[in-house]
């Protein structure tokens, strides 16, 4: 027992001489594992940020958030969506008004225009909804106030500004009672929304003007249908019964029997989420096969290096083959040496990788999550990659007839 | 004087193709222990092939080699490896050190894959006794860029000293070696000889031949002449001097 401890430890400091002798070449070796660590770790940490982020702004919804679109699902579940909107306010006012589960309800028009304020326009997104709309989105007003069921009856020209919004149309601050033209019409600015962010698609939340969707559907879009509506179960509990409820009330209201296809999709925060992390899903796969690709290839330098570090080698494996190395000792030494690589190779690459992610959260302000057990299996992997590229150089080494390998020049 | 080699109708058949080249044929050969016996023979004669048998590097197609009483002639690759550290300590003619390796540690090296199991301070004990032996003390720490031709031979002896071997086995130890360094490795060798050590040596020079106490001539794979000569004594006081420990400054 002490002897073969001993031994391995005598391979060991021979591995290590070997790549120490060859600095430059061990360098250029490991860079194959280094850079397919490396990879691995950023590129899971950006994932991870995603998703997170992604996360977050769906939680931000509310947990009890339910969308309802216009459009169909088939029996088999390929949604169809036929062009012209099924859903309409009155609609949203029913489900208010008949389901006991559903706390909030507003139908939501979405339409694009310039908005004007004096000199300044900035060219965004119109969203038509009613007084509900804050509740549901948990979303206030800095400064001003939203606007009320009055003024969605009566169907008056008032506007909430995003952060965004507010502040390129008035930089000086102020939004609240000025005036700005959408499409020529006078809109009289009563609000302006709490700052929420980008979210990770890239869209700026706070770029939108939310008006009462009476006023955007005669000033401003012209037709009666909505885009969406937007509800909120009365707790987080009642999600399935207020879709249920829904699904049931519109269902009689489009004339459609109880086990018919629907001509509109229900989603709740918990199934967007869902899908949102299938599609990350698919993603971030897609990534780690290509990070796994650079570390086959890593691998594959490796073995080359051994290969040739082997032939060019050969006198000296017969140089201790003569003096007593048996098979075994040379095998390990070989392999040894092409683990010690990859090993050394990614632990560089677990630096390179957590370094690469600080970049990329400080410089492209990317929100990165490194993972741990990303770190653990892109080393293990390495690890992996150097018993597995390193045996066969390692073993032809072993099988050298010592004669031949002697006489070798 | 107990045998340190018994050769018993020793052959080893090649085979190319389908000719049957026999590169040794019927060899019948004993050396006592401390003796230096030279082995003769031009190219082709077979005296390579009966030193890969001796150096348990290859194995004879037929007959019987007892080395140290041991009977190796059918031992498998791992087997001889362990009888090559043990027994057979080999000096060549290109030296075979091992680049950017300090001399000590190219002496070493046949303990890191002994069977002693010596901890590094008694390797390198070991590695510091053989290379003052052959008149290297001092020069235990540089590389074989950084020595003479005769003084990296030097280090091969002591490398082949290291493991206290049964026999020294050397190929053409002074075939790339100028006649003055041929002569100095020569006297180490009969300076060791002196001390109780087994030499064979493998050569195709009869003046290089003259320094063993006894020559034995091979030609087509027979044994062609035996004979006992008037060894050439090298003056190994004056060409060699082992340094004393304490003398070193």
């Amino acid at each position: 027992m002490k002897n073969s401890v001993m031994r391995f430890g005598n391979i060991t400091v021979v591995g290590l001489k070997a790549i120490s002798r060859n600095k430059m070449r061990s360098f250029l070796t490991m860079l194959g594992i280094v850079i397919g660590v490396g990879c691995v770790i950023v590129v899971v940490a950006i994932g991870n940020g995603a998703s997170k982020s992604i996360q977050d702004t769906i939680n931000s919804l509310g947990s009890n958030f339910i969308m309802i679109f216009p459009g169909a699902t088939s029996q088999s579940g390929a949604k169809i969506f036929t062009g012209n909107s099924t859903l309409t306010p009155e609609d949203a006012d029913a489900i208010k008004a008949e389901c006991p589960a559903v706390a909030y309800v507003t139908p939501n028009m979405r339409t694009a225009a310039q908005v004007v304020s004096g000199e300044l326009n900035w060219g965004t997104s119109i969203y038509g909804v009613n007084p509900d709309w804050p509740f549901i989105r948990s979303w206030n007003c800095s400064d001003g106030t939203f606007f009320s069921d009055s003024d969605v009856k009566s169907a008056t020209k008032v506007c909430v500004l995003g952060a965004t919004v507010a502040e390129n149309l008035f930089p000086q601050g102020g939004a609240v009672g000025q005036t700005v033209r959408i499409k020529n019409v006078p809109f009289k600015v009563v609000g302006v929304l709490d700052r929420k962010g980008g979210n990770t698609m890239g869209q700026d939340q706070d770029d939108q003007v939310i008006a009462p969707y009476t006023t955007v559907m005669k000033r401003l879009a012209g037709q009666s249908k909505v885009s969406m509506i937007m509800a909120s179960a009365a707790s987080p509990d009642q999600v399935q019964e207020a879709q249920d409820q829904i699904d049931a009330l519109l269902k009689q209201r489009h004339r459609i029997p109880p086990n018919g296809d629907a001509d509109f999709m229900m989603r709740s925060q918990e199934e967007i989420a869902a899908a949102q992390n299938a599609q990350m899903g698919i993603l971030r796969t897609l990534l780690i096969s290509i990070a796994g690709i650079s570390l086959l290839i890593g691998g594959i330098g490796i073995m080359n290096i051994m290969l040739v570090s082997v032939t060019e080698r050969t006198r000296e494996i017969g140089i201790r083959m003569a003096i007593g190395a048996k098979g075994r000792h040379v095998l390990m030494q070989f392999l040894f040496e092409a683990i010690t690589l990859s090993i050394v190779g990614g632990l560089i690459g677990i630096l390179l990788g957590a370094g690469g992610s600080e970049l990329v959260k400080n410089v492209l302000k990317w929100p990165i999550v490194v993972s741990p057990s990303s770190i653990i299996i892109a080393f293990g992997v390495a690890a992996a990659v150097g018993v597995f590229f390193g045996f066969y150089p390692a073993r032809k080494a072993a099988r050298l007839d010592p004669i031949d390998a002697l006489r070798y020049e | 004087m107990p045998l340190v080699i018994e050769i018993h109708d020793l052959t080893k058949v090649y085979s190319l193709g389908e000719v049957e080249v026999r590169a040794l044929d019927g060899i019948n050969l004993t050396v006592d222990q401390g003796d230096f016996v030279a082995i003769m023979g031009p190219s082709g004669s077979g005296k390579s092939t009966l030193m890969n048998i001796i150096g348990c590097l290859d194995r004879p197609t037929a007959g019987t080699y007892k080395l140290d009483g041991v009977d190796v002639s059918k031992l498998d690759r791992d087997e001889r490896a362990v009888i090559r550290n043990a027994k057979i300590g080999f000096v060549f003619q290109s030296f075979n050190l091992l680049a950017r390796t300090s001399a000590a540690e190219n002496v070493e090296l046949p303990l890191l894959y002994g069977e002693l199991g010596l901890a590094r301070a008694e390797r390198r004990k070991a590695a510091m006794e053989a290379l003052h032996r052959v008149g290297l003390a001092g020069r235990e720490g540089n590389h074989p860029s950084q020595l003479s031709g005769g003084q990296q031979q030097r280090v091969a002896i002591a490398r082949a000293l290291v493991t206290n071997p049964a026999i020294l086995l050397a190929d053409e130890p002074t075939g790339n070696l100028d006649s003055r360094t041929s002569e100095e490795i020569m006297g180490i060798f009969q300076k060791l000889n002196e001390d109780g050590k087994t030499v064979v040596l493998i050569t195709h020079e009869p003046d290089i031949a003259q320094h063993a106490k006894r020559v034995v001539t091979v030609r087509d794979g027979r044994i062609q002449g035996d004979e006992r000569v008037n060894q050439i004594r090298v003056n190994t006081q004056g060409i060699a001097p082992p340094v004393p420990v304490e003398a070193r400054r």
